[in-house]
């Protein structure tokens, strides 16, 4: 663990993968066809798991780790980086994908947790690991843990953005209004947030997280992946957006290209053109609580 | 001065801020057209494969045969030493061609591989202590005649030169010492200079 800075936070080897992988995309996929469709795309990396969002969410039932085997078929098929998802609060869920060589573990809301009152403790691996975030207070903990990169969490599954702009301008707005504040605010501000007072005060100084901060749950169209970049995402995750779409291989491919031009409304233009049908959306305001999946840890 | 970072993904950021640091002028190039306000080149750690797509895509790899041929100096970092390189294994992909080095890919193992060490940089003629951060980096497996190599690593380049390029196995730009980045800061001056 790094003490940079007087904090105790992840490896910087392991922050600096996640400087890699930004203004890329990292695609969920659930077999080695999927994960090489989506390297042809130009995903930086791919995310191994046993269903897409929407289809856990259609499914129901208790939602794991993927198949070892499984895992071990897409770590043959693409040089890029593979992470999986462990649910969270399940340490040896991590420790098995830690066994596997993963490049990143990401303690994922989008599994059914594992341990309602505690997250893994992160140091305790030799991996990275990427965690969910709503707001400010959520990032702070988890980077606390020891967690590499942060995704803010959008809601998995429901190809709307709404929650996932929710999340982004509730953590940016967290990270504006601790710089604004007096150092004798920042302690009640700890207390308010439920956040660890050293990376606050790390936070209020630098106007940014100590760690890398990507966008996940919603992402479903080029334009999506443009809007979280514009909003500060430094990378997305795209979930079921993809595979459930009509043209899987195209869709990956514009918005790989959309999230590197985000800011070139021509280019976005360009690559928003035929792509067939985007995957069916959900209206989250209309969701029950309980089948959230944003709610799921703390 | 104004030195180009290729923006197209990976820790370009990073370049543009160490770049900063030496006094010189980071521009974010996503478009070949940019290559011409530019006079000299870093193209950054990231993903080789995305880099490649997102380059062919918008015809970067004629703009930038232009660029070298006109001897504007180019600095790649891990993902931008293996689009620099003559010959990539594991797997054989598209390369360049600008530096006379053969790389493998991925060559240290996955992520729980990567490592920080501490080496020796001969720039110019002086020694520099070095920290070296390697990310699931390539190794320099062959090196041509005319490549000056400027630090090893278990007996293996991992920065080297030849001619207006440089590139480096490992990224300079994530630690705070401007030493790599004043060197190709150099490089870049004398290239403009009449």
């Amino acid at each position: 663990m790094a003490e940079d800075n007087g904090l105790r936070i992840a490896d910087k080897k392991h922050i600096a993968l996640a400087e890699m992988l930004k203004g890329g995309v990292v695609m969920d996929v659930t077999n080695a066809e999927q994960a090489k469709i989506a390297e042809d795309a130009g995903a930086t990396s791919v995310m191994a798991l046993e269903r897409v969002p929407s289809d856990i969410r259609r499914d129901g039932g208790v939602a794991r780790m993927s198949p070892v085997k499984k895992i071990r078929e897409i770590q043959k098929a693409v040089t890029i980086p593979v992470m999986a998802k462990a649910r969270i609060g399940h340490f040896v869920e991590a420790q098995i994908l830690q066994a596997l060589a993963i490049d990143f573990i990401d303690e994922s809301e989008v599994l059914t947790p594992a341990d309602e009152h505690f997250h893994i403790d992160k140091f305790a691996f030799s991996v990275p690991f990427v965690c969910g975030a709503r707001d400010l207070g959520e990032a702070l903990r988890r980077i606390g843990e020891g967690a590499a990169m942060i995704r803010t969490k959008g809601e998995a599954g429901s190809g709307n953005i709404v929650e996932a702009v929710r999340h982004m301008r509730a953590l940016t707005g967290g990270i504006k209004r601790l710089t604004l504040l007096n150092p004798e605010e920042l302690m009640t501000e700890a207390k308010n947030l439920g956040a660890p007072y050293d990376i606050l005060r790390w936070v209020s100084k630098h106007g940014r997280l100590p760690v890398p901060n990507f966008s996940a749950g919603g992402i479903a169209t080029p334009a999506d992946a443009a809007l979280m970049m514009q909003l500060g995402a430094e990378a997305v995750f795209v979930g079921s957006g993809i595979f459930k779409s009509s043209d899987p291989p195209k869709r990956a491919k514009a918005i790989v290209q959309a999230t590197t031009h985000f800011k070139d409304p021509d280019v976005l233009a360009r690559v928003s053109e035929e792509l067939g049908e985007a995957m069916p959306g959900l209206e989250t305001s209309k969701m029950a609580e309980k089948d959230l999946l944003q709610t799921r840890g703390w | 001065m104004k030195i180009g970072v290729l923006a197209l993904q990976g820790d370009f950021a990073l370049h543009a801020a160490a770049l900063a640091r030496c006094g010189a002028e980071a521009v974010e190039v996503r478009m070949p057209a940019q290559l011409a306000g530019v006079d000299g080149l870093i193209m950054p750690g990231g993903e080789s494969t995305t880099l490649l797509k997102l380059m062919h895509e918008w015809g970067f790899v004629a703009a930038l045969e232009k660029f070298h041929a006109e001897g504007k100096p180019i600095f790649g970092t891990c993902a931008g030493l293996i689009l620099l390189a003559r010959e990539v294994a594991n797997p054989e992909q598209f390369s360049l061609g600008f530096i006379d080095v053969a790389v493998e890919r991925n060559a240290y193992g996955r992520q729980r591989e990567s490592f920080e060490t501490q080496g020796t940089a001969t720039l110019d003629g002086a020694a520099h202590p070095l920290t070296m951060i390697f990310i699931r980096a390539p190794r320099i497996l062959a090196a041509g005649p005319s490549v000056e190599v400027l630090a090893r690593h278990q007996g293996a380049p991992v920065l080297a030169r030849e001619g207006s390029v440089l590139v480096a196995a490992f990224h300079p730009e994530l630690t705070d010492d401007a030493t790599i980045h004043a060197y190709f800061c150099r490089m870049v001056a004398e290239a403009t200079s009449p």
